[in-house]
């Protein structure tokens, strides 16, 4: 940091001539091989609750990044409202979805991923080569120095002075986004209950109207190898039964109601739960 | 070290996430690595302030975060839509106007 601030007030501003502290250094390389794992952590882990602690992992870093830098008010905002209220929320959804929402790993389109990895690499070949090629210009650019984290209050008034002065404007926009971002949160997430709750009376009278299940639905687990929830129950003629299990069970192992398991998932031995 | 790392640094997130949005079909990791490219994208704009001296590049990584707090909002509760009528949080799922 202090490296830096010397060099700008020195006039040095040759590309080669900037430099950060050693600290900054060490800090850099060990805090950025922990971002990109992370990161490719996010992409290639198969639960979707380990990309969310990936993900978390590299916003912390990120935050330390920012604060290492001079935006220590921006360090903080991220750990508030990213690793605080964003992946707290990512998680909420989750929980609600299903944990276990895993992929499934079948490509629909063949040579998807082949080229989607391709398309990729190519691209980040070409942001990495697009920065390399133009950085001097931006580095000669630098030509008013001032404390970056030595004296963070003042920091904090010019972003307090530019958010509330030169940026006003685009500030109440935000606060506007932001109620109409909850106001359709809300529009989307509200059920409209169409009719009345029914009772238990009602609901025994319909379900002998129709006619389909009279009697209560078998429970699952009888006369199968295990007594699981998710393990259909066995009809007569050996043959799992469908009604047995509940439906969301169904969906959320990736089963289709009239999928028959293989037979060697079945047997005692197996770790299935 | 130069402070162009930082750019490097940011340009690998943000490729990395953008694979992600190609590879995974799960809707919720693929809004993750959303976040993820849009993180990447406010690192670009704090090495540009420090880079320039001057505190607009913060400002417009505030907003940034702001607009990102929003879109998160929105997208959890349309992903949940999603998932109420379909079972399912697969983006390959949400095929209605091909039928």
């Amino acid at each position: 940091m202090t490296g830096w601030d010397t060099a700008g007030t020195l006039g040095l501003l040759a590309a080669e001539s900037v430099r950060t502290s050693t600290g900054e250094a060490i800090q850099f390389w060990v805090l950025g091989a922990v971002a990109v794992a992370g990161a490719l952590g996010v992409v290639f882990a198969t639960k979707a609750v380990y990309s969310a602690i990936f993900l978390a992992t590299t916003m912390i870093v990120l935050a330390v990044f920012y604060v290492a830098q001079g935006a220590l008010f921006l360090g903080v905002v991220q750990v508030v409202v990213y690793t605080g209220a964003v992946m707290m929320l990512f998680l909420f959804v989750l929980m609600l979805i299903g944990v276990d929402s895993s992929d499934s790993l079948k490509e629909t389109l063949r040579g998807q991923r082949f080229a989607a990895g391709l398309i990729g690499i190519g691209f980040g070949v070409l942001l990495i080569a697009g920065i390399g090629s133009a950085t001097v210009a931006v580095t000669a650019g630098a030509t008013e120095p001032y404390a970056l984290a030595s004296d963070s209050n003042s920091a904090i008034e010019s972003i307090a002075e530019l958010i509330f002065v030169r940026y006003l404007w685009a500030f109440e926009l935000t606060g506007a986004l932001l109620i109409a971002a909850t106001l359709g949160a809300m529009v989307l997430a509200h059920r409209e209950r169409f009719g009345p709750r029914l009772t238990q009376k009602e609901l025994s009278k319909a379900r002998f109207r129709s006619g389909v299940n009279l009697t209560p639905l078998p429970s699952p687990g009888v006369y199968a190898r295990h007594n699981a929830v998710d393990v259909p129950a066995r009809l007569p003629d050996g043959s799992p039964s469908d009604l047995s299990v509940n439906a969301i069970l169904a969906a959320r192992t990736l089963r289709r109601p009239g999928d028959r398991r293989p037979a060697g998932e079945d047997r005692p031995g197996s770790d299935r739960r | 070290m130069n402070p162009e790392n930082y750019l490097y640094l940011s340009a690998l997130l943000f490729t990395i996430g953008a694979s992600g949005v190609l590879l995974r079909r799960n809707a919720i990791v693929v809004f993750m690595c959303i976040e993820l490219m849009l993180n990447a994208a406010n690192l670009a704009f704090v090495t540009f302030a420090r880079m320039t001296q001057s505190f607009d590049g913060q400002v417009i990584a505030f907003f940034t975060m702001v607009v990102a707090a929003a879109e998160v909002v929105v997208g959890l509760a349309i992903i949940m839509t999603i998932f109420r009528s379909r079972r399912s949080a697969s983006v390959d799922d949400a095929d209605l106007l091909k039928r």
